[in-house]
């Protein structure tokens, strides 16, 4: 059973904010999907490698130097840039 | 002439002159203007574009071209250069993508011209089109129920003759289950068949771009023009496309047809049942053998998905921080940023990344993670061994018919049950088609029921076949709402 305090942490690792009624509701959802999510625990795995879901048939490319996107159509979808310099601008990053 | 409903037949009068691009766009716009307002479909359309993009072709029209004129609606987490594209998020409103997807290219080569974004799940997240931030989509069948998800938006704008082709993603049934509940054909090809190039990530190891179409001709045309290999997808494939068209041939003589009967247990409604019974029958008498298979873990396919699913989710998630694109939340620094803006991410969405973050974390990571990525290696087994006896395997694509709009959206382990039939292609990364094989009749309400093909790797053109001979003997009712809308 996850608690609240399971949550939060979680919360935390995702960078989610949740309001107070998320927290209660998640510990109870969670928990439940959870615990139908332990039903591959029955499944004998003994031997078995894992699966990566990866197709066949796929070369790599060439390692090789090709256009990009121009960077002033990047930045110019950015919530704040300074596209004369180039960058995307962000508040600080340490409190004050 | 008046402009005809299937692309096949627009793409002949337009290559021969008997209607110009512009008056086939006109009308697929004046359907959506008329029947759109009450389905939700769209999320945004643009006719100005359309209509240039179609007078564009009147100007020099390439007669061989594929889907010449052709009007198609592309799912909204499949990016188009200049056309907003939010995965009806609020974390992406307002965002236009400086470049277009791989089968957005591909469609306009073929002569295609896309007429708009259509409504899904927030990130494909869902099995209704309910956890659309921007309001849920409706069914043409029954107004009150749900199209499925995540891509109903696609399905609707089909079903309801609004456009002949539409583009949807699938990574746990999002094409086949929507198109079921609908009423037409959708496909999921193989994983690595179709470049997801500008397609927005959900669980990479299992998504992948599919059709939908009124008729298995139209479908062959889609899948035709939006395969191949793309060297922008690592996991594209190089892998030869057979000449689907001439696999539709309406018969299924020396097809194996297998049917797993222990995994269709007690949660098949009985009308699905009959329905998916009476498909065989049509199989059968279409030349295919009907032969009994077992799938020994595909009951696990579920509970493997929703942890391999959303422990990709959380990790493609992640780039949804306020920093590069789409919407911010203003915060005094980084960090009030990245959560406030995170927490504009709808109910779904959250639980997946705290479920995905949860079994990656330290501690929980063999037990979950490991565990199920072991277990879809025996799914993936099981299916080898299937087809040494058969050449597809049949299921309903939905144990249900369409439900009721708000009837599942208070427990996330009902709606995700609705994908027990559709999961485990993905996990295996097999090919598989949902095909219109009848309507339920209790309750005094016609609705849609889907069968579900799946075949081996790469092996669509036999999807396509079998499809094509249940089409000749079982043709679909249009649905009541959205023809007379």
């Amino acid at each position: 059973m996850l608690s609240p305090a399971d949550v939060d942490r979680i919360a935390a690792l995702a960078r989610l904010e949740l309001s107070d009624e998320e927290r209660v509701r998640f510990a109870t959802q969670l928990t439940a999907i959870l615990a139908y999510a332990d039903e591959i625990q029955q499944a004998d795995t003994s031997g078995a490698t894992g699966d990566d879901g990866a197709a066949p048939a796929t070369p790599l490319r060439e390692d090789a130097l090709r256009p990009s996107l121009h960077r002033e159509d990047v930045l110019a979808q950015a919530p704040a840039a300074d596209p004369a310099a180039g960058l995307f601008k962000v508040p600080r990053v340490l409190g004050s | 002439m008046s402009v005809p409903e299937r692309a096949s037949t627009i793409r002949a009068a337009v290559a021969g002159r008997q209607l110009s691009a512009v008056e086939v766009c006109r009308a697929a716009l004046g359907r959506i203007e008329r029947r759109d307002p009450a389905l939700h479909a769209f999320l945004h359309v643009d006719a100005e574009r359309a209509l240039a993009r179609a007078a564009e072709l009147d100007r020099s029209p390439d007669p061989t071209a594929p889907l010449l004129g052709v009007p198609v609606a592309v799912k909204d987490n499949i990016c188009t250069a200049g056309v907003p594209t939010t995965a009806a998020s609020r974390l992406l409103e307002g965002y236009v993508p400086p470049y277009s997807a791989a089968v957005v290219e591909r469609l306009e080569r073929a002569g295609a011209v896309v007429v708009g974004k259509t409504n899904c799940d927030e990130f494909a997240m869902g099995s209704s089109t309910e956890h659309s931030a921007f309001g849920p989509t409706r069914n043409p069948w029954a107004l009150d129920r749900t199209p499925g998800g995540s891509s109903g938006g696609s399905a609707v704008a089909v079903a309801a003759g609004m456009v002949p082709l539409s583009l949807g993603s699938d990574t746990g049934g999002s094409i086949r289950q929507p198109a079921a509940l609908c009423g037409v054909f959708g496909l999921k090809p193989t994983y690595g068949r179709v470049s997801r190039y500008g397609l927005i990530a959900f669980a990479s190891s299992l998504d992948q771009i599919g059709p939908f179409a009124t008729s298995t001709e139209d479908l062959a045309m889609a899948l035709s023009a939006i395969a191949g290999h793309d060297a922008r997808d690592s996991t594209s494939s190089v892998a030869p496309m057979a000449d689907v068209a001439s696999a539709l041939t309406g018969e299924a003589k020396g097809l194996r047809v297998g049917v797993p009967r222990d995994l269709i247990g007690d949660g098949v409604e009985p009308d699905v049942r009959r329905a998916f019974e009476a498909s065989l029958d049509v199989l059968r008498d279409a030349g295919a053998a009907i032969v009994n298979v077992v799938l020994p873990h595909a009951a696990l396919a579920i509970p493997v998905y929703y942890l391999v699913a959303n422990a990709e989710a959380s990790s493609n998630l992640a780039r949804y921080d306020g920093v590069r694109y789409g919407a911010r939340a203003e915060g005094a620094t980084l960090h009030d940023v990245y959560y406030r803006t995170r927490a504009l991410f709808g109910a779904e969405a959250k639980r997946r990344i705290m479920i995905g973050t949860f079994v990656l974390s330290a501690g929980y990571y063999d037990a979950y993670y490991v565990k199920a990525q072991q277990v879809r290696a025996l799914i993936r087994r099981d299916y080898d061994r299937a087809f040494a006896a058969c050449d597809v395997v049949a299921v309903p694509t939905s144990p249900t018919a369409a439900f009721r709009l708000g009837e599942r959206t208070g427990d996330p382990l009902q709606m995700y049950l609705a994908d027990v039939f559709t999961v485990a292609a993905n996990l295996a990364g097999l090919p598989a088609i949902s095909i219109p094989c009848g309507t339920t009749a209790s309750g005094g309400e016609q609705l849609p029921v889907g069968l579900q093909l799946t075949g081996r790797l790469f092996a669509e053109a036999t999807l396509l076949r079998a499809a094509s001979a249940v089409e000749r003997r079982l043709p679909m009712p249009a649905p009541p709402a959205g023809s007379s809308l």
